[in-house]
């Protein structure tokens, strides 16, 4: 298959050869989106977030559908969106439906994913769909818009889409073999870019990237920085498969703790750690690897943003 | 197998609460755990308390019989109890259950227990473990003779996914495998990972779509005829 032209400013990005940023926002149980709008100005401010991820149910939990926000990020503040859509909640039916709709939102790149289960959300009962898997979602994004029909070939008047799509890797995955014979299915498929999951092992991250090399498809390394010892608990106890190293747990309870009572302090000290941890990461990553850049993960962590990227050239 | 489990006994007694007789049905059949002659008694006693608290005289018989699905069984042995019965409770699965409404019009058939899967008990393990879904597209030809349906609770055609940590399935606490972890180490052992590479296109749900039904002649081969058969008729 020849290779689909960069439609979105993400790959346009990619294909000039920029090291790439990507953040994250998460609309959650919410009706206002002011939050949200607020962290997508801050990244749009850096000229060097090239585009925001917008969530869609992360942990199975109800919440606001990702389309909109990612329509309104766009629209009201100008950074482009990299819209999530996973499979957990629609049928193929519904998701050409959405699909076509975010296309003429102007919705530029959508990144397919599976969608943690139900049965861990906050609506146990529910039936997940999983009518297609993320890996047939990406065959079907393939025919919309190379072949301008939906998935049973029939033609979607008006024209093609134009929208590139990508996958996620899982670099925490054990046993890692079935993990990246899968992105390989997925990337015949004709994904466009790769986000993975977060990393905090820099040994393991650069393994787990040289074994996508073989692709040929650009990669985005997941970055978590860690706001508070809370989220930093919750991340290592709750999120599936990731664990955070215990030295930056540590210093995290140790920063807060000596901080009681003074804010500022704390949030000089915990910046200080994430800035220490993550920038010679971010550095290794962009020189030792073929990575096309980061996928930074700091939702509503938006005073990081400066210090942790401004070694880097604006190219927004 | 049939794995079932017995319905909380509130919700059977109010089932059975309008009627004086009950026949408690047995299945010799497929159910495991094994509801027969035995569990059909205790099941009378059980609901014969449950009656006396509430200062009523319940009557009820326990019978077994092979299998309640199989209409003639059905038909020969449980229909001639029935005649002095007001209502008939069924430890079958729900196969059974239809079964006994369709072949016994008179009176009405209660289900005491709720029919999960085709399963088989875990290795001696003190759990059951869902093997076959009855999807209508077997696919475990190509994936090890684990069954991806069955086994995968987002039913994937192209696992693992990213709930998968050591092996384990994010739903149930990473206490059951991951199929398509177990798929790959078969195909791996036997040095067919060629299968595991594979990528499988959507499933064609109308294999499973309810209520199913298949002719019968198209799997014996004589469709031909059956065809003009049907277009003499017309």
């Amino acid at each position: 298959m020849a290779k689909r032209p960069a439609f979105s400013q993400l790959c346009k990005a990619i294909e000039e050869g920029h090291f790439v940023f990507t953040g994250e926002l998460e609309p959650k149980k919410i009706l206002d989106l002011n939050e949200i709008f607020h962290s997508a100005k801050a990244m749009k401010e850096t000229g060097r977030i090239v585009a925001a991820n917008v969530t869609d149910g992360p942990q199975g939990d109800a919440y606001m559908s990702s389309l909109v926000p990612s329509y309104l990020i766009q629209e009201k503040v100008g950074i482009e969106a990299v819209w999530q859509v996973t499979v957990r909640d629609r049928n193929r039916v519904a998701l050409f439906g959405d699909v076509v709709a975010g296309a003429v939102l102007g919705l530029k790149n959508i990144l397919t994913l599976t969608g943690d289960h139900t049965a861990l959300g906050d609506h146990k009962k529910g039936r997940a769909v999983y009518d297609i898997d993320s890996t047939q979602f990406c065959e079907m994004l393939s025919i919309m818009i190379d072949e301008g029909t939906d998935y049973e070939g029939n033609e979607l008047e008006g024209g093609k889409i134009e929208m590139n799509f990508g996958c996620v890797a899982n670099p925490n995955s054990n046993p890692r073999e079935p993990e990246i014979i899968k992105v390989g299915r997925k990337v015949e498929q004709g994904v466009d870019f790769i986000q993975t999951q977060t990393a905090f092992d820099i040994d393991e991250a650069k393994n787990f990237l040289k074994e996508l090399e073989q692709f040929n498809v650009p990669v985005l390394l997941g970055v978590f920085p860690l706001k508070s010892y809370g989220i930093a608990w919750y991340f290592d106890k709750f999120i599936p498969g990731v664990s955070v190293p215990k030295d930056l747990l540590k210093a995290l309870k140790k920063a807060e703790k000596d901080n009681k009572g003074n804010k500022q302090g704390k949030y000089a000290a915990l910046d200080k750690i994430n800035i220490e941890f993550f920038n010679p990461f971010i550095e290794e990553i962009k020189k030792t690897t073929k990575a096309a850049g980061i996928h930074c993960m700091a939702v509503e962590y938006e005073r990081l943003f400066e210090p942790l990227l401004k070694k880097y050239p604006k190219y927004v | 197998m049939i794995i079932t489990q017995l319905k909380d006994i509130d919700e059977i007694y109010e089932m059975i609460k309008p009627y004086d007789k009950i026949l408690i049905a047995g299945c010799d059949g497929c159910c495991q755990p094994p509801r027969s002659l035995n569990e059909a008694k205790t099941l009378g006693q059980l609901l014969e308390l449950k009656a006396r608290t509430e200062s009523k005289d319940l009557k009820w018989r326990a019978i077994t019989v092979l299998r309640q699905c199989d209409d003639r069984i059905a038909a020969t042995t449980v229909k001639p109890h029935a005649e002095n019965y007001d209502a008939i409770l069924s430890l079958a699965c729900g196969l059974g259950v239809v079964m006994l409404n369709k072949v016994i019009e008179d009176k009405l058939t209660f289900p005491a227990q709720d029919s999960h899967f085709g399963g088989v008990q875990n290795n001696g393990e003190n759990n059951f473990i869902e093997y076959c879904e009855e999807c209508g597209d077997c696919v475990i030809g190509e994936t090890g003779g684990v069954c991806p349906r069955a086994g995968c609770a987002k039913h994937l055609s192209n696992g693992p996914c990213g709930g998968m940590v050591d092996g384990m399935c994010e739903v149930g606490g990473y206490t059951i495998p991951c199929a398509w972890v177990r798929i790959w180490q078969r195909l791996k052992a036997f040095n067919r990972l060629d299968l595991f590479k594979k990528y499988r296109p959507p499933r064609d749900y109308r294999t499973s779509t309810s209520p199913g039904y298949i002719p019968i002649y198209k799997e014996y081969g004589n469709e031909e005829e059956e065809e003009q058969k049907e277009e003499a008729k017309t």
